[in-house]
């Protein structure tokens, strides 16, 4: 880990009454370091944090915007829950998954893209609704896909 | 795309709707920030609660506790307290918390700062959903233009109080926009829920007393300031309903407590697509037992809801339509607790496993006639067994769905039989 990454940490540690609190934002800013949490990040949060490692590596894994694999430079997240669900976001995430050629959990070859379903994105008026790493997609339909991933491309 | 709802006496999302509404310039010019002065210079504690205790506001988060009454529980003379926002809105079917910040993140921001000032809490924490990342932005920005103005940060509104807030991500956690698991996030822990009693008030984040709210909850106070609790109460009181599904228009709508699901779909969301027909919809989010077409004209308020079998919880109405399966419907809203369950306690853990387990073989043809009758016995276990209530608000609907829609079961099962599986 970059001492950059180190002092941001520590920065974000800062505002809160104990450090155990900054955990999951320094969890992100580790992982925005390397795309994934490795197992040396985990130590290197824990280090910084003063955590035990067993500690960090549980919470890490309770929570689903961590990846402990690594994964593609663009996630792409498609909503499956029951308000998408009834918009046709099933015949989004086929269409997606022809595009890539991956099933939803998986990485692409090349390293492009990760695959994942989402629970609810809460932007049910705009479903089905898409998150490709921050790029909230309203509304779309299978015929979009094509040209939605171009601009990752 | 949502469209604005035709309410011309609109209280809150009148503020969303209006342009330019994440500058604190534009928001001051249309009275913004005054509510929130007053509760810092002009009005005591007690007279804020008594506003609030007149508005009759309850939590907008699901559990609809009397707001007013939330804040009694803090103790006064405690010296070290927090407010907790919980804006880690993940009912499925939910959107108006992400709407209220995208529109009018000083709404909250004000809402936060008369929060803080009458219980006397000094830090605040926003838990924020990870992937809301517009409202993040929108959000740290509106509390730096706050902090300019001399709002946030010592001697807010040149007062004796002092208010510092702390935007926090969530990091895709369902069970985490429960309280305590809240709690538990915020220090950096797995999301699971607490044991209460006691309850935060008493001993929240770091033991210390805390006000945990739900974002709406907050933006409704700088309304309830603005208006007075009289004329608040007689916009309805207004509620923020979230409407999406199988309806023309799916959107947040603000209508008066006490509108007819009916009104809601058919007036506000613009009803049906062309063609299709009504078959149920989620009052309060999929954690709420459906209704069907013979409770249309129920009243969305929290005693004609319960009188209903179900909850106004967070106002999230999902609404089916008859090319829709329940079977899939009940299968995906079971898998998402399945998927969500923290694993604390078995009948959660496992229960909903079973239940998904039972209705994959369903949904693929290897259904058993005795698999209904499985299905009400897991759903009896799991009643009142449950640690928290995201276990607990899985049977009430699998049960309502094998009672109203079992011949879409039977049918399923029986088309698998004749498959010779």
């Amino acid at each position: 880990m970059t001492e950059a990454a180190r002092e941001e940490i520590r920065r974000l540690a800062g505002f809160y009454e104990h450090r155990q609190s900054a955990l999951l934002p320094a969890l992100f800013v580790a992982q925005q370091e390397a795309g994934y949490l490795s197992p040396a990040a985990l130590e290197s949060v824990a280090e910084v944090l003063e955590l035990p490692v067993t500690e960090v590596t549980s919470v890490a894994s309770f929570y689903g915007l961590f990846y402990l694999e690594p994964v593609g430079r663009h996630v792409v997240h498609v909503c499956t829950n029951l308000s998408c669900m009834l918009n046709g976001c099933q015949r989004v995430l086929s269409r997606m998954q022809e595009a890539m050629g991956i099933h939803p959990g998986e990485t692409t070859p090349d390293g492009r893209f990760s695959l994942r379903t989402a629970e609810c994105l809460g932007a049910c008026e705009e479903a089905p609704a898409v998150l490709v790493d921050e790029d909230r997609w309203a509304a779309v339909s299978p015929e979009d896909v094509e040209q939605m991933l171009d601009r990752y491309r | 795309m949502a469209t604005e709802a035709a309410m011309p006496e609109s209280a809150l999302l009148r503020w969303v709707r209006a342009e330019g509404m994440a500058e604190i310039e534009q928001y001051r010019r249309a009275g913004g920030y005054d509510a929130a002065r007053r509760a810092a210079t002009e009005l005591t504690p007690d007279q804020v609660i008594e506003m609030v205790t007149a508005s009759g506001l309850r939590g907008k988060g699901g559990a609809g506790f009397p707001t007013a009454q939330k804040w009694k529980f803090i103790p006064r003379a405690a010296p070290v307290k927090y407010v907790v926002v919980n804006g880690d809105e993940g009912e499925p079917g939910t959107f108006k918390d992400r709407t209220l910040i995208e529109g009018c993140p000083h709404l909250l921001v004000e809402g936060i700062l008369i929060a803080a000032v009458t219980i006397g809490a000094r830090k605040v924490y926003v838990y924020l959903r990870r992937e809301f990342y517009r409202c993040r932005r929108l959000l740290e920005a509106a509390i730096a233009q706050a902090r300019g103005a001399g709002f946030v940060g010592e001697r807010i509104f040149g007062s004796d109080h002092a208010v510092e807030i702390v935007v926090h991500p969530g990091a895709g956690a369902y069970i985490a926009g429960e309280e305590t698991a809240l709690l538990e996030s915020l220090e950096g822990r797995r999301a699971m829920p607490r044991q209460r009693p006691p309850f935060p008030a008493q001993a929240g984040l770091y033991q210390q007393p805390t006000l945990v709210q739900n974002v709406e909850t907050l933006c409704h106070l700088p309304v309830i300031i603005g208006l007075g609790p009289e004329r608040y109460k007689e916009l309805g009181p207004p509620v923020l309903f979230s409407v999406s599904g199988a309806v023309v228009r799916p959107g947040v709508y603000e209508a008066p407590l006490g509108v007819t699901l009916r009104s809601l779909i058919f007036e506000h969301a613009g009803g049906m697509r062309p063609g299709r027909r009504f078959k149920a919809a989620f009052p309060g989010g999929v954690s709420s037992v459906f209704l069907t077409e013979t409770d249309l004209d129920v009243k969305m308020d929290p005693d004609s809801l319960r009188q209903a079998g179900t909850m106004l919880g967070s106002a999230a109405v999902i609404v089916v339509d008859d090319s829709a399966d329940m079977v899939e419907v009940m299968a995906r809203a079971v898998e998402f607790y399945r998927d969500e369950s923290c694993g604390k306690c078995t009948p959660c853990r496992e229960g909903t496993a079973w239940i998904a387990q039972i209705f994959e073989r369903i949904l693929h043809g290897h259904g058993r006639t005795e698999d209904l009758a499985l299905l009400e016995g897991i759903a009896a276990g799991m009643t009142g067994t449950c640690f928290c209530p995201l276990g607990e608000s899985v049977p009430p609907g699998l049960v309502a769905s094998l009672r109203l829609f079992r011949d879409e079961y039977e049918r399923r099962i029986a088309v698998g039989a004749a498959h010779g599986r």
